[in-house]
């Protein structure tokens, strides 16, 4: 193949700026070889080299707490966990592939992120995903809908990791531009991790899995742009997933690390071997020799530059220790996979890559990577001018509505508060039989056999919240999460993040990255919560409409005692109800705003870091003392919505309860307002004196309301609403909107 | 005496290490993988075929499960009368092996679908059933293809043999086809041969016999095989 000349006007086809271009002359000495210009193109693109992002990821707090390897320094970040276990965790977007090919595009996603995990020894215990779609009522919307929750469940379901919960919302904003952030957790001894690294000169360097195919080429680059008309000619950059193959790589790939066998191993995810190739050589402070005439193929005739830039998935660059290469060939083969030696590392530090016996690249492996060569850029930021005006909004310009159960009716029907059973029905959400509460709770809950330990797990982020106010937003989604795992009875541990954000060119949207970095910052570092890693997706925009920027948040908590396991679901009748925490009327970015007014106004509601830790500790010290039957908390749609949620969350035992809650100025605002830091419990009458006596003692407000029980959730008398009817609306919304029964 | 169960470990099979866990850790039988590649059934009194996808589900469910080296030996034992259950996706490699009359379609819905259903128990009358103490049992499902289809004779002919052992039923024994979560044939769950020796069903016993994840009922069609088989 001949292949094209390589000058300045290729290197900016390539997505290079002139400056970039030249960085690369200048460091070669020379004009790049088009492979060369190829792996480059991919290593400093977006995706690969956070160049637009690293510089404030790293004020995020990234060591403390119980954290054993940090953000960056593998593949995805190891928290402790006691006896002699840790826990892999890491979440990742696949927002553009899925855009264009829903299907492909989220099972690739959950691929990719699966195997983030298991190549660190750890294997996958749970998997949940934080999903965004455009409304319900538009048909492409529904297209997309419907394929990347199949090609979750597709691609989970066969590889046999439980699918347990996660987030699903539907606006306008994210209707040319879906969110896909998949994440998975994963289970590991302390002592039988493994490392992306390259070193030991003459070790044998593998590519195991699937063959390598023309599939998924400029993938990362593709990330790395806004959706647009051509977009879809994009097609072919989505890769196309087997859960099949990637199953049997996790059995062959945990095999391997377990018998100590390698010295490192790396999935390959964007951008291929180039990627898996050069970030192993700069870990280890080395380079290789890899000769690409030894590589799988799936077709004829592919080029040095497309082989090195091929996404095919289900693949892992791995480097054995010299002489157990056949040990490694061996236990692949058994798994019937493919398996090559395609090099050897060196010390020279540089990667050369040949193909039919002429070298096609040779470069320096640091000089490629993040954290090594890769360019760094601070942009410029600008405050948006919508946010004074949104801040101004004045709520009692609002018409009160009259009949307050006909409005709480079309909220608790509102896509985003109805059931997503729909959806996570769809899901193997039981397999390994670890999970206790599956999806539907606050957070899951995943038990950790041969212990009394077990996981508690969410995802979270309110992206109208961080569109009006960036910081408090973000912090918000931090907040949230921590209260969902302490709901459930853990403990925060750790969270990784997956930063969905606009064109970070635009001085708009990197002021909101730069805003929402330094609210996540602020709550990890309250909460002892560091973060272990993530992602960063930018150009989430489309010609029609900008994607609101979206943080989100997978927190992982530790439950120390199975004894401490605590649901949402009100449990007996008779069973008390109680509001932890005080309302302040906020209604900034609310749900009732959104489906009553069609409005996304005002700011986000306020928080305060010591009130919600206070609130937290208090709660769990509740929980661990035995005094609490449910906790749930209060978010989209206040605490009605809340309240009715603990009635029916649990679909076979319904319960009504019948309430008399605190009105400020406006009843509706009171009952629709979602103020941060509360939580609605239950306990038994039994213990209503004990409890009074314990929460008394803390510094969080509590206020009896009312009682579990009859067939109807009534509240403050001015609301009444059957319990079947209850369930009817907020079981059959997404089924109705989908066209299903269920 | 202790029975000792073989699970069989197809590539794809996902519920391999589950059923093993219940068996093994939970109830406290002997067990031992069976690796699909081998042909060895390593003295098993009960043989398992796990749920999952094998060989990915590439073509149809099960269908190539059943051409590996160890369902020769699978068939072998069971024709001799050897005890085999088939779960989810070991069901559909059953009806392939033509161990269990009918074949499996996609769910009505076209849908994958993971929750706890109500089975009520048919026929007493076979190992896997005897020792259960109540009509309805409490079991999760999850699966794609889980719509049994036979012609009208061999609905008859299970019929008439009382094959059917578990129907889809709500929580008081109401075999109604509004509980039956994927379209199968009167309500079917689950099926035995003719001789009663082999079970396919496509619920997950399995998953639920860890008083832990806080439903037990599973257990009960294991411990009436431990109960049964040796009498």
């Amino acid at each position: 193949m001949l292949e094209p000349e390589v000058n300045l006007d290729l290197a900016k086809e390539h997505g290079f700026t002139e400056e970039e271009y030249n960085w690369v002359c200048e460091r070669l000495g020379r004009i790049p070889t088009f492979t060369e210009l190829g792996i480059y193109s991919v290593m400093w693109s977006e995706h690969c080299s956070y160049k637009n992002s690293i510089a404030l990821l790293k004020t995020l707090p990234r060591e403390g707490g119980k954290l054993l390897v940090g953000a960056g320094e593998e593949n995805a970040g190891l928290v402790d966990i006691g006896d002699g276990l840790a826990v892999a965790f890491k979440i990742e977007s696949h927002n553009h592939p899925s855009a264009v090919e829903p299907y492909q595009g989220a099972a690739t996603g959950v691929g990719g992120i699966l195997r983030d995990i298991f190549t660190m020894g750890a294997r996958p215990i749970a998997a949940l995903n934080s999903l965004r779609f455009g409304n319900l009522d538009d048909a492409r919307t529904r297209y997309l809908f419907e394929g990347v929750v199949k090609g979750i469940a597709d691609y989970g379901n066969c590889f046999g990791v439980p699918t347990v919960g996660g987030e699903v919302y539907f606006d306008e904003s994210y209707k040319g531009n879906p969110l896909v952030n998949a994440m998975a957790i994963g289970i590991v001894k302390v002592d039988q991790t493994a490392s992306a690294t390259a070193k030991g000169n003459g070790n044998p360097v593998l590519i195991v899995g699937s063959s390598t195919g023309r599939d998924g080429i400029h993938g990362a680059t593709f990330a790395s742009e806004e959706i647009s008309e051509k977009s879809e000619a994009k097609r072919p950059s989505v890769q196309v997933g087997d859960p099949f193959t990637e199953k049997l790589l996790l059995e062959a790939t945990l095999e391997i690390i377990k018998n100590d066998w390698i010295i490192g191993i790396q999935d390959m995810g964007a951008a291929g071997i180039s990627c898996s190739t050069s970030e192993m050589s700069a870990k280890g402070k080395s380079g290789m020799d890899i000769d690409l005439d030894k590589v799988p193929l799936r077709e004829e005739g592919m080029s040095a530059y497309e082989i090195m830039l091929s996404e095919s998935q289900e693949r892992m660059l791995v480097v054995a220790k010299k002489g157990y290469e056949d040990k490694v060939i061996e236990t692949f083969e058994k798994w019937d996979l493919n398996c090559a030696v395609i090099g050897t590392v060196n010390d020279s530090g540089i990667l050369k890559i040949h193909q039919n016996g002429v070298m096609k690249a040779e470069l320096k492996a640091w000089d490629l990577v993040l954290g090594g060569g890769a360019p760094v850029y601070y942009r410029e930021t600008k405050k948006p001018d919508y946010i004074e005006k949104k801040h101004s909004f004045d709520f009692n310009s609002l018409s009160e509505s009259k009949n307050l159960t006909e409005v709480f009716e079309k909220v608790v029907s509102s896509p985003n508060i109805a059931s997503k059973k729909w959806v996570y029905n769809q899901y193997d959400s039981m397999v390994r039989t670890n999970t206790i509460v599956g999806p539907g709770s606050d957070a899951a809950v995943i038990y950790i056999k041969d212990t009394n330990k077990a996981l508690a797990a969410k995802t979270d982020c309110n992206g109208r919240y961080v569109y009006l106010n960036p910081k408090e937003g973000t912090k918000i989604a931090v907040a949230e999460s921590a209260r969902n795992v302490v709901c459930s009875g853990g403990t925060p541990l750790a969270i990784t993040n997956c930063l969905n954000f606009g064109n970070p060119y635009k001085p708009e949207n990197y002021w909101m990255f730069k805003q929402a970095i330094e609210g996540m910052g602020e709550a990890c570092r309250y909460f002892n919560t560091p973060v272990t890693g993530g992602n960063v997706s930018f150009y989430n925009e489309s010609p029609e409409t900008s994607v609101y920027p979206t943080p989100t948040i997978g927190m992982v908590g530790l439950i120390e005692s199975l004894d401490h396991i605590t649901t949402a679901d009100f449990k007996e009748e008779g069973d008390l109800i109680y509001l932890l925490g005080i309302d302040n009327e906020e209604l900034g970015g609310s749900e009732y705003l959104k489906v009553i007014y069609n409005l996304v106004e005002g700011n986000s509601p306020a928080l305060d870091l010591q009130k919600e830790k206070d609130l937290q500790t208090t709660l769990l010290s509740l929980i661990k003392k035995g005094l609490i039957r449910s906790a749930h908390d209060i978010s989209e749609g206040g605490l009605i919505t809340s309240l009715a949620e603990s009635c029916i969350i649990n679909y076979e035992k319904p319960l009504g309860a019948e309430v008399l809650i605190p009105i400020n100025n406006r009843i509706d605002f009171s009952l629709f307002s979602e103020s941060q830091s509360r939580v609605i419990i239950s306990i038994s009458p039994k213990v209503k004196d004990a409890f009074e006596k314990e929460i008394s003692k803390s510094f969080t407000p509590y206020k009896f309301i009312g009682k579990v029980g009859g067939e109807k959730l009534i509240v403050n008398q001015e609301i009444s609403i059957s319990i079947n009817r209850l369930k009817e609306l907020y079981y059959q919304s997404i089924p109705s909107r989908m066209n299903v029964t269920v | 005496m202790k029975p000792k169960f073989g699970v069989v470990v197809f590539p794809g099979s996902n519920c391999d290490h589950d059923a093993y866990f219940a068996v093994k850790k939970i109830l406290g039988y002997d067990a031992e993988f069976l690796w699909h590649k081998e042909t060895d059934l390593k003295n098993s009194d009960v043989i398992i075929l796990p749920g999952g996808f094998s060989y990915g589900d590439y073509l149809r469910t099960g269908s190539i499960a059943r051409f590996s080296p160890i369902m020769n030996s699978v068939i072998d034992f069971a024709n001799k009368g050897g005890y085999v259950i088939g779960i989810c996706n070991g069901f559909q490699i059953l009806l392939e092996a033509g161990l269990l009359p009918g074949a499996m379609q996609q769910n009505e819905s076209l849908k994958f679908i993971c929750e706890d259903v109500y089975l009520s128990v048919k026929n007493k009358d076979t190992v896997f059933t005897k020792s259960i103490d109540t009509e309805i049992l409490k079991i999760p499902i999850a699966h794609g293809e889980g719509n049994y289809f036979a012609d009208d004779d061999t609905l008859k002919e299970l019929e008439d043999n009382e094959q059917i052992v578990f129907q889809y039923s709500s929580q008081d024994n109401n075999i109604d086809k509004k509980y039956n979560p994927n379209g199968s044939l009167l309500n079917i769950a689950g099926i035995v041969n003719k001789r009663k020796n082999v079970l396919g069903m496509m619920p997950h016993p399995e998953r639920s016999c860890d008083p832990i994840l806080r439903k037990t009922d599973g257990q009960k069609i294991f411990k009436s095989i431990a109960e049964n088989i040796f009498n």
